[in-house]
């Protein structure tokens, strides 16, 4: 696990009675196959929580159903007080609130890096260009890549492109982030990179869910850690109490097995 | 262990490369000289060259450009070389070159009319520029709208308010779609205009044109259909073909990606029967076919016909090359659209199809040729492409007797329309390359 020996300002990391994401006894099925069972969240602005578990646990379904790029069949998802239904007025606008970057970066290799991060503000929320220029710019920044900005993804390293991909979805302003393993298809020198944009993030108050198995990443930045398996959620707790006294057995001997190398 | 140690300080320069590595001679031997068997294929086939070369070179050069006949050509061989052996009699090409190019209608019957093909040949080529290239400026549009409706006045003449009434009707149905946009969303809003399109083309064209007609006369001498010929005949085709092939290609692809039963189900049809048939039967039924059981008074345009048929026929094959681009975007591309809000259209023109259709490049360029020497098939609905020009000089007592000579011009200018296209691909493929993925 990468240590972050970079002291965090926990100042504006505060989490509000708001609530941004609403899960109520959600159920999804693949076929047959019942993927995710009666999942049961509330998610207060502000919060940053990171969900763990086991392969094929049913992690990225769940926050892939927060913006609909899966349907869920039973139960219901209510994103910063807009229900999601196949309503695609209501779709459209939680995704253009949300962002989400995935293990694989997903950047559009035919475009910049700065028409990569223009492109939906331009089109989605209709900025005129040159302000939406500006800001890709100041976010960029933030990221510390602007010198990239008229390179191709194909021309940036792994950890550089996945700075890209967190720059792309803030040029949307969203109000939560999600992340599916942002950091495991990267070689270890530049997870840190990564994950260092991502507390950056986190200490401007930003909302976020994020699976990921960077557990020093959980400790440091996490109000909430999450623990699925099989579908279910089968435990929660504030990181110090979920590490250092996890209630069930499979929590114990997934941490076992994560910690114990 | 310590003496083992050893830490360079000064790096080395490099040295040239060795000489049997660089220059001609490295050349030679690393491609044509590199093994025995290599080295004895490089000489069986220089020899096979040199032979084929041998023998066809003094039939070229020597053949003569200026004569009246096959004949004539015969006595002046026989005067200049003194031997019985043939040589290439290149003034058939002379006499006859502008029959081949511009047909019946605007070759050698009719030579004043070579500037209406050529006007429109150009402005054809204005209308791609800002199309095939992205640094021409977008005003050239204009010249792509335009040529719409200028290319055919030009090819078939009458009066230009004909066409130039259908694009008022156009512009106006976009005013219409413009209007009804408002109240509807677009699914309903788009009918309604194509609709009320069809409905002002049916009802006022005619007048309309009938009344600018006659008080501003202008007029080109019209050509019927069954006279257009030659190449004009196949470059006519071949761009309304490949112009019109690409969007409706498009939309079959997407069609067959859909979600929506029907759409899907139509479009997989539409490919697979349109793909299960040859175009040459396509051809062959829609303008012989047709006329049976078409009512007497519909008069249906040969070449009309032949157009629709070929272009739907490349829209077919195009269709399934894009979806094998579709098919190649990672899954990922689709999911980082949708996740930043873009709907699926813009998804589909921003990100999706410049990918795919990138991918696809020299697959469909190769259906864009492949369609356009296709276009020699119009012979079998009696239509002269350049073959049948060349069939009918044939027949001429003339040049009774003339093979090699029109086939090699006629594919000469064939391989120059292939050979510009295949490079374009090229080029469009290097001019998209982004890095490595
Ligand atoms: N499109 C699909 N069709 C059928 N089954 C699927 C599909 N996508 C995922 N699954 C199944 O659903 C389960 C949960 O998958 P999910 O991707 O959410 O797991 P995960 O917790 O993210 O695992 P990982 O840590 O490997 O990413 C797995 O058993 C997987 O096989
Ligand atoms: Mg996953």
């Amino acid at each position: 696990m990468t240590d972050t020996a970079t002291e965090i300002d926990r100042s504006k990391m505060q989490v509000s009675d708001e609530v941004a994401i609403q899960i109520n006894n959600m159920n999804k099925w693949y076929g047959t196959f019942h993927v995710l069972r009666d999942i049961n969240l509330t998610v207060n602005r502000g919060e940053r929580i990171v969900i763990a578990g086991p392969s094929g646990s049913g992690k990225s379904t769940m926050i892939r159903c927060i913006n609909r790029l899966e349907e869920h069949q039973q139960g219901d998802i209510i994103v910063d007080g807009t229900e999601l239904t196949s309503d695609l007025k209501n779709i459209d606008k939680i995704r253009s609130e949300v962002g989400m970057c995935f293990q694989h970066f997903n950047l559009f290799p035919h475009l910049t890096i700065l028409e990569n991060c223009t492109l939906a503000p331009i089109w989605v929320r209709k900025t005129p260009k040159k302000e939406a220029e500006e800001t890709a710019m100041h976010f960029l920044e933030k990221v510390k890549i602007p010198d990239q900005a008229n390179k191709y993804p194909g021309q940036l390293s792994g950890g550089q492109q996945q700075r890209v991909a967190i720059a792309r979805s803030l040029c949307m302003k969203p109000r939560i982030m999600l992340f599916d393993e942002p950091t495991s298809a990267l070689d270890p020198e530049m997870i840190k990179e990564v994950l260092d944009t991502m507390i950056e993030l986190a200490e401007e108050g930003m909302t976020m869910l994020c699976v990921t198995h960077e557990m020093g990443f959980a400790r440091q930045v996490a109000n909430r850690v999450i623990f699925m398996d099989q579908g279910q959620i089968v435990e929660q707790n504030e990181p110090e109490e979920f590490f250092n006294n996890p209630q069930s057995e499979r929590t114990k001997l997934f941490l076992s097995q994560i910690l114990g190398h | 262990m310590s003496d083992l140690s050893y830490v360079r300080t000064e790096m080395l320069e490099q040295k040239a490369p060795p000489a049997s590595s660089v220059g001609l001679v490295g050349w030679l031997r690393a491609n044509l000289f590199s093994s025995v068997g290599n080295s004895i294929l490089t000489v069986v086939t220089l020899f096979f060259l040199l032979s084929l070369l041998a023998s066809m070179m003094p039939w070229i050069f020597l053949g003569i450009w200026n004569a009246d006949s096959l004949s004539h050509c015969r006595e002046i061989f026989a005067e200049r070389y003194g031997d019985s052996t043939e040589y290439a009699c290149w003034a058939v090409v002379r006499d006859r070159w502008d029959q081949i190019i511009f047909g019946y209608s605007f070759g050698n019957l009719n030579e004043g009319l070579y500037w209406r093909p050529l006007v429109g040949l150009a402005l054809i080529i204005l209308a791609l520029l800002p199309i095939l290239y992205p640094n021409v400026p977008r005003v050239l549009y204009v010249a792509t709208a335009a040529s719409l409706f200028l290319y055919p006045w030009l090819i078939w003449g009458g009066s230009i308010w004909g066409p130039l009434t259908i694009a008022l009707c156009i512009i106006a149905g976009v005013f219409i779609y413009r209007f009804a946009s408002r109240f509807m969303i677009m699914a309903f809003a788009m009918p309604v205009a194509i609709v009320g399109t069809a409905l002002l083309i049916y009802f006022a064209m005619a007048p309309v044109a009938g009344a600018l007609g006659s008080a501003v006369p202008i007029e080109l001498q019209s050509v019927p259909s069954r006279e257009i010929s030659g190449f004009v005949l196949s470059i006519t085709i071949g761009i309304v073909a490949i112009v019109a092939s690409l969007p409706i290609a498009v939309l079959l692809a997407l069609g067959r990606q859909s979600d929506l039963f029907i759409v899907n189900k139509l479009s997989t049809g539409f490919i697979e029967i349109i793909r299960g048939v040859p175009l040459i039967t396509l051809i062959f039924v829609a303008t012989v076919l047709m006329k049976y059981f078409l009512p007497s008074s519909v008069d249906l345009d040969p070449v009309l016909a032949v157009m629709v048929l070929v272009t739907l026929f490349t829209a077919a094959y195009i269709a399934e090359v894009i979806r094998g681009g579709l098919a190649a975007l990672p899954k990922g591309q689709y999911e980082a659209a949708d996740a930043l809000g873009l709907t699926y259209w813009q998804a589909q023109r921003l990100i999706i199809l410049p990918q795919a259709l990138k991918i696809s490049i020299p697959g469909i360029v190769s259906n864009f040729i492949s369609v356009f020497k296709d276009t020699t098939l119009v012979s079998i609905v009696a239509l002269n492409d350049p073959l049948g020009i060349s069939d009918s000089i044939r027949s001429d007592s003339d040049w009774n007797g003339i093979v090699w000579e029109l086939y090699g011009f006629i594919a000469i200018v064939f391989w120059l329309f292939c050979f510009s296209m295949s490079r374009y691909s090229l080029w469009l493929e290097r001019q998209l390359q982004t890095g490595h993925r």
